[in-house]
C-alpha cells in the first residue's frame, strides 16, 4: 500500500491543468531504453502484514532485556530509560519537523537546542556544545578536522591514545586519509599499563591535537590535567573522548584543561538499537567556537521583544562555506539530542549521579568477585568506573560461548584489537544489572575457571 | 550610496589598497554585500611575503562567508589585530579602522582607479 | 525592515529547563544500591554537578509546551525543496521501537541477532535493485555522510590503479553545499561547472575540464532546479572517458523510484538518503541514513563492514548473515553498523509495504504534483527554468510592480498555515523559492496553497509593508540574527543566570 491520497479523477484534472494526456508523458526526457524499470522487489504489504513480518524478525534476535543478562559495553550500554523520554520523542511536532531553518515556526527544536546545549556544556565544564554529530566516533574524527582548521595546516600530527576506543581510532583513519596528517601513539602493542604521561612523549610542536579516553577503553579513570598541561606547553590542542554518565561522578575534562570533549551520547536516555543512531556530542572552548562544525543555536529577541532562539554562525557551515567548510555536516542527530536532554531534564541532578553510582558500586563488586575465581584477575590497577578487564585462563570465545548457554551475554574479546590482551575480557555493569545477575556470572565463570 | 573614495586603488574582487599608506581593507560595496560581519580571521603575519591574490583574511557574516586577496603583492608590515574582536568595524568604518592589513612596497599599477571601480560595481548592481 | 524592540529585558515565554528547576525536586529515582558500596576515588570526583531538578510533570509541560511551537509534517503542508518532507507512516514508528530491535547491542555474537542481520542484509539487497547498482553498505549516518563515504572511495579506486594525479572534482554551480564541502573534507580541488539556459550541465564547460586529472563528477539528477537532466547519458561518457568517475547525489532519488535506476544509467556510486526517499522522519535535523550504492568496480572498497551470507541455507534453514570486510576498504566511517534502529528499520517497512509497482507510484505522484503546483504558479511568479519538472522546481521570488523578496514570501507564507519553500537556493537562481509537495498531499491542499501564493503575489503589490513584517499569526516573529551572531549567547548553566524565572 501506499500514502498516496490523489484519486483517479483529481490525477486526471491535474494532468489537465499540467497540459499532458497521462502521467507517463511527465518522464518522456528520461532515456526510453531505461525508463520504467521492472523492479524485482517483493509483493506490497499491508500494514497489518508488515507489523508481522517486521515482528518476527525482531523476535528472532536475542534482547539484552529479557533474553539475556547483559554485561557487554565497549562504547554502547545497557541503561534505564524512563518512560517520558520516549512520550516526549513520539510528538510528531518534534520528530516530523525539519531542521529549524525557519526560527519563526521552529522554537520548539531550537529551544530544545539550546538547553540540549546547555546541558552538554554542564556535564563536561566546557563552556560551548554543537547541536550533535553522528557518534562518539565521527565526533572525535571532526576534533581532528577542527584542530587541522585552527592550525590551517600548519601542523601535520595527531597524538591518538592506544586506549581509545578501537572502532574510534579506526573512524579517525578513515576520516583524515586524504589531510596528509601523521597519526601516532595508537600503537597496539604499546604499553598499556603505563599511564598517561607516558602519551607527553609523542607530542612535539608540529602536534595539533592529542586525543585520550576517559574513561579510557579499559574503563580506567585518570586525572588528565598533567598530560594536558603537557600538550599545553608544546601548543597541541587536547581532545577528550568521555563517557556521560562517568562525567556525573568524576572531574570533568574541563577542570582538567581539556580544549575538546566529545562522546557518545547513548548512555543519555538512547536505546541500544543495534548501535545506531545514537549521538555523538561535541563541546569545546568559546575561542574554538568559529572552528567547530555543526550546527549551533543562540539566543537572540524577535520583533515582538520575546527572548527567542536561532541558529547562529551559519556562515560556518557547508550551505554557505562549501568546500572551505571544516566540515560536511548537514543532517545531524536532532531528535536524539532531545532523547539526551530530555533524559537529563528528568533524571536530574540527583539522578544522573545516583545512575553513576550504581554502576560504580555493581562493576566494583562484580570486579572483586571475579577476581577472587582462580586463575581470573584483574589486568589494571588503576581506578576504573563501570567497566574492567578481566584476564581470563582460556581463550574469551570458548569462555564467552559458555556463558552464553547460560544466556549471559559475555563481555568484549580484548584480544581482537590488543595482541597483549589475548584471553582478557572487558566487562561492563550497569545500573541494569542487578545483584543476582552478577552472582550469576560469577558462579558460571567459577564453573569455568574450574574446568 | 557606495563610498568610494578617490585616493584608493580596488581589485575586482572588492579590495581596496592605499598606495600611500600600504593598508588595504575590504571596500564599502563588498562589506555591504556582505551584510553583518561577525567573524574576521588574518591568516598572515607581519613579515609574511604575500603575492598578489593571496588569501589573508576570511570573514564571515550572518549570511554569507568571503574571503580577502592580497590586492598587491610584498611584505605584510602590520595585521590590524583590533578586528577579531570587533569585526563589525569591517561595516562601520571600512576605509579606516576597518583596513586589514599593511604591505610594504606594494604595485598598485595593475589596480582600478575610484572611477573605474565606481563603474565596476554599478555593472554589478543590475 | 523589522525593527526590533530592544529591551534589556526581553520577554520570557517559556522558561529553559534551568529556569524551572528547584533544588531538591526529583523526577526519576533509582533504586538503591543491592551490593556493597565501594569507596570512590576522592581526588578524582567532580565537585558539583550543575544539572537541573525538575519533576517528571515539570518536564512533560516544558516540551509540550515547546512542541506547540513546531510546524511539522503532522501539522501541515511542508513544502520544502530538496528536503522532500512527506508523510511519516505511524507504523514505522512502531516496527522500529519492537523490542528485539531497541535492546540488542551492536556487539552481540552475529548467532543472536540474526534477525537484524537478515533485515540488514534484505535491504541492501532492495537498494540495489531499486538503484541499479551491484552493493551497497549502509554505514553512513546521512547523506552528507554517505558523500563522503562516496569521495573516499573514488579517490581509493584511482590510488589502487596507481593513478595518482587526480585531484579535482567537477561540481555544477547548482549543487548542494555538501558536495563540494565533501570533496574539500579529502583535500581535493573543486571546479564549478556551469549549467546552460535549460538547467541542464553545459556540455562544453564540462568537456573543457575533463582531462586526466579529474577524480569524477558529483551530479544531482533531478538536479536542484528539479530538472531531469537532458544530455544525462552523454555528462557521463564525456567524464568516464577522460577516466573519471561519475558521482550520483541521491538527494533526489523519490523523483525517480520505479522511473529509471541511476546504476544503468552509469552512474559510479550514488548515497541514497533514507530519510527522504523512504520516509524516514527528519527529526527537527536528524538522524538520517545515508547508505551508499557502487558499481561493481568500486564494491571491494566499500567501508567495513558490510552484511553478508557466511553460510549458505537450504529449504529448511536460512542462511546465516554476518558481517564482511570488502578486500579494499576504505575503513569504519562510524562506530558500529549505520543508523539501524532510526533509519534502517523505518525503510524496510516502508519498501516492503510499497512494493515495486507502489514505488512507482510513488516517483509518479511526486512529480505530477510538482508538475500541478509549477503549472498553476505559472504566470504569478517567474520561473527561470520553465520546463516539465520532476519532484520540485524552483520560481523566483519577485513580483512585478514590488519590491519584496523571496524572504517576505516566504515568511508570508507562515500567516496562511503553510510551511515556506527552501529560499535562496539553488544559488543559480536569484531570489529561488524551491517548491516540493512530494506525493502525499491531496489536491485540495495544492490548491489551497496555490491561491495562497497568488494572494501573496496581490498583497506584495497592494500592501507590501504586510509581507515585509510577516508573519503575524506565529507565535514568534522575525529574528535579530545579527544580535545572536555578535552576543553568542549559547549557554545557559551558568549560575548566576539560574534565576532567570
Amino acid at each position: 500500500m501506499t500514502y498516496i491520497p490523489i484519486t483517479p479523477s483529481e490525477r486526471e484534472a491535474m494532468l489537465a491543468t499540467i497540459g499532458v494526456k497521462k502521467v507517463e508523458d511527465l518522464f518522456a526526457v528520461v532515456p526510453a531504453a531505461y525508463r520504467f524499470p521492472k523492479l524485482d522487489l517483493p509483493p506490497a504489504l499491508t500494514e497489518m502484514e508488515a507489523a508481522a513480518e517486521l515482528g518476527d524478525l525482531a523476535a528472532s534476535n536475542e534482547t539484552v532485556r529479557g533474553d539475556l543478562i547483559s554485561f557487554l559495553g565497549a562504547g554502547m550500554y545497557n541503561h534505564y530509560i524512563p518512560a517520558v523520554v520516549d512520550h516526549i520523542l513520539r510528538r510528531g511536532e518534534f520528530y516530523t519537523a525539519y531542521t529549524p531553518y525557519q526560527p519563526e515556526i521552529s522554537q520548539g527544536t531550537l529551544q530544545a537546542i539550546f538547553e540540549y546545549q546547555s546541558l552538554m556544556c554542564a556535564l563536561t565544564g566546557m563552556e560551548v556544545s554543537n547541536a550533535s554529530h553522528y557518534d562518539g566516533a565521527t565526533a572525535a574524527a571532526e576534533a581532528v578536522n577542527l584542530a587541522y582548521a585552527q592550525f590551517r595546516g600548519k601542523r601535520s600530527k595527531v597524538v591518538v591514545s592506544p586506549t581509545v576506543h578501537p572502532q574510534y581510532r579506526a573512524v579517525i583513519r578513515t576520516y583524515t586519509q586524504g589531510m596528509e596528517l601523521t597519526l601516532v601513539g595508537d600503537d597496539p602493542q604499546a604499553d598499556l599499563e603505563a599511564g598517561p604521561e607516558s602519551l607527553a612523549g609523542f607530542v612535539d610542536e608540529d602536534t595539533m591535537l592529542l586525543i585520550v579516553q576517559y574513561p579510557d577503553f579499559f574503563g580506567r579513570i585518570y586525572d588528565y590535567t598533567n598530560l594536558i598541561e603537557a600538550a599545553h606547553a608544546k601548543g597541541a590542542l587536547v581532545c577528550v573522548v568521555a563517557n556521560p554518565i562517568a562525567l556525573a561522578l568524576f572531574k570533568t575534562p574541563g577542570e582538567m584543561g581539556a580544549d575538546i570533549v566529545v562522546g557518545e551520547g547513548q548512555p543519555l536516555g538512547i536505546p541500544l538499537w543495534y548501535g545506531g543512531p545514537s549521538l555523538g556530542f561535541f563541546t569545546t572552548r568559546k575561542k574554538f567556537v568559529h572552528k567547530m562544525a555543526g550546527r549551533l543555536v543562540g539566543e537572540t529577541v524577535d520583533s515582538r521583544g520575546q527572548r527567542a532562539y536561532v541558529l547562529t554562525l551559519t556562515a560556518r557551515e557547508q550551505h554557505i562555506k562549501r568546500e572551505r567548510a571544516t566540515s560536511n555536516i548537514c543532517s545531524n542527530q536532532g531528535l536524539l539530542a532531545l532523547a539526551s536532554a530530555v533524559y537529563l531534564s528528568v533524571v536530574g541532578k540527583q539522578g544522573l549521579r545516583q545512575v553513576a553510582e550504581l554502576c560504580y558500586h555493581k562493576a566494583h563488586y562484580a570486579a572483586e568477585q571475579l577476581s577472587k575465581l582462580p586463575g581470573m584477575g584483574l589486568c589494571f590497577s588503576a581506578p576504573f568506573f563501570h567497566e574492567f578487564s578481566l584476564c581470563l585462563n582460556r581463550p574469551v570465545e570458548e569462555v564467552n560461548a559458555h556463558l552464553l548457554e547460560h544466556g549471559i551475554l559475555g563481555g568484549y574479546d580484548l584480544g581482537q584489537d590488543y595482541p597483549a590482551l589475548k584471553d582478557h575480557l572487558l566487562i561492563a555493569v550497569t545500573e541494569m544489572n542487578t545483584k543476582e545477575e552478577i552472582d550469576a556470572l560469577v558462579h558460571v565463570l567459577a564453573e569455568v575457571a574450574h574446568d | 550610496m557606495t563610498n568610494i573614495p578617490s585616493n584608493l586603488k580596488y581589485t575586482k574582487n572588492d579590495e581596496w589598497f592605499d598606495p600611500a599608506s600600504g593598508k588595504m581593507g575590504l571596500s564599502d560595496y563588498a562589506q555591504a554585500q556582505l551584510s553583518d560581519i561577525v567573524f574576521v580571521e588574518i591568516l598572515v603575519g607581519e613579515g609574511d611575503t604575500l603575492q598578489a591574490g593571496q588569501a589573508v583574511a576570511s570573514v564571515e557574516s550572518v549570511k554569507a562567508a568571503a574571503e580577502v586577496y592580497a590586492a598587491v603583492g610584498g611584505k605584510v608590515v602590520k595585521v590590524n589585530e583590533t578586528l577579531a574582536d570587533a569585526p563589525e568595524t569591517l561595516n562601520s568604518d571600512p576605509y579606516g579602522a576597518g583596513w586589514v592589513i599593511q604591505i610594504e612596497d606594494g604595485d598598485a599599477s595593475g589596480l582600478m582607479d575610484a572611477s573605474a571601480y565606481e563603474k565596476y560595481c554599478a555593472e554589478r548592481a543590475h | 525592515m523589522t525593527e526590533f524592540i530592544l529591551q534589556d529585558q526581553p520577554k520570557v515565554v517559556e522558561p529553559t529547563i534551568f529556569g524551572l528547576s528547584s533544588p531538591g525536586r526529583v523526577g526519576v529515582s533509582f533504586p538503591d544500591a543491592d551490593v556493597p558500596r565501594a569507596e570512590l576515588p576522592e581526588s578524582l570526583l567532580r565537585a558539583d554537578l550543575p544539572l537541573p531538578e525538575l519533576a517528571e510533570v515539570d518536564v512533560v509541560r516544558h516540551y509540550m509546551h515547546l512542541s506547540t511551537f513546531n510546524y511539522s509534517v503532522d501539522s501541515g503542508f511542508y513544502p520544502l525543496g530538496s528536503c522532500t518532507m512527506k508523510y511519516n507512516p505511524k507504523i514505522d514508528e512502531d516496527t522500529c521501537r519492537l523490542p528485539g530491535f531497541l535492546y540488542t547491542h551492536p556487539l552481540q555474537p552475529i548467532e543472536t541477532v540474526q534477525g537484524n542481520l537478515a533485515l540488514m542484509y534484505t535491504l541492501q539487497e532492495w537498494l540495489k535493485e531499486i538503484s541499479g547498482f551491484a552493493a551497497v553498505t549502509l554505514q553512513p549516518a546521512a547523506g552528507a555522510h554517505g558523500e563522503f563515504t562516496g569521495v573516499l572511495i573514488m579517490r581509493a579506486y584511482h590510488k589502487s590503479r596507481g593513478d595518482y594525479k587526480r585531484t579535482k572534482m567537477l561540481i555544477p554551480d547548482s549543487a548542494h553545499g555538501t558536495n563540494p564541502a565533501s570533496s574539500g573534507m579529502i583535500g581535493l580541488e573543486v571546479v564549478q561547472i556551469p549549467s546552460d539556459a535549460r538547467g541542464n550541465v553545459d556540455l562544453e564547460a564540462l568537456k573543457a575540464q575533463c582531462d586526466d586529472t579529474v577524480v569524477g563528477l558529483m551530479l544531482t539528477n533531478p538536479n536542484t532546479l528539479g530538472l531531469f537532466d537532458e544530455h544525462v547519458e552523454e555528462v557521463i561518457k564525456i567524464v568516464h572517458e577522460c577516466g573519471g568517475l561519475v558521482y550520483g547525489d541521491g538527494a533526489n532519488l523519490n523523483a525517480l523510484l520505479g522511473i529509471v535506476r541511476p546504476g544503468d544509467l552509469g552512474f559510479d556510486v550514488m548515497h541514497f538518503n533514507l530519510h527522504k526517499t523512504f520516509a524516514v522522519p527528519h527529526g527537527g535535523g536528524g538522524p538520517g541514513s545515508g547508505p551508499v550504492g557502487v558499481a561493481a568496480h568500486l564494491a571491494d572498497f566499500l567501508p567495513e563492514p558490510v552484511v553478508g551470507i557466511i553460510e549458505d541455507g537450504d529449504e529448511e534453514i536460512p542462511p546465516l548473515y554476518g558481517f564482511v570486510r570488502p578486500p579494499k576498504t576504505i575503513g569504519r566511517m562510524k562506530a558500529f553498523h549505520g543508523h539501524f534502529g532510526g533509519g534502517l528499520v523505518r525503510a524496510y517497512t516502508y519498501i516492503a509495504m510499497h512494493g515495486a509497482e507502489g514505488l512507482r507510484q510513488v516517483a509518479e505522484h511526486a512529480v505530477l504534483n510538482a508538475n500541478y503546483l509549477q503549472a498553476r504558479l505559472r504566470g504569478v511568479y517567474p520561473i527561470p527554468y520553465d520546463r516539465i519538472c520532476m519532484h520540485e522546481f524552483v520560481a523566483e521570488g519577485r513580483i512585478e510592480g514590488s519590491d519584496v523578496r523571496a524572504l517576505d514570501i516566504a515568511k508570508r507564507l507562515m500567516d496562511y498555515d503553510f510551511h515556506p519553500p527552501t529560499n535562496y537556493f539553488p544559488l543559480i537562481v536569484h531570489e529561488a523559492l524551491m517548491i516540493e509537495p512530494t506525493e502525499t498531499e491531496n489536491k485540495n491542499t495544492l490548491d489551497r496553497f496555490a491561491d495562497a501564493m497568488i494572494k501573496i503575489a496581490e498583497e506584495a503589490r497592494t500592501q507590501p509593508e504586510l509581507l515585509r513584517e510577516a508573519p503575524h499569526k506565529t507565535p514568534f516573529g522575525r529574528m535579530d540574527e545579527v544580535r545572536a551572531a555578535r552576543e553568542l549567547v549559547l549557554c545557559c548553566w551558568l549560575p548566576e543566570e539560574k534565576d532567570e524565572a
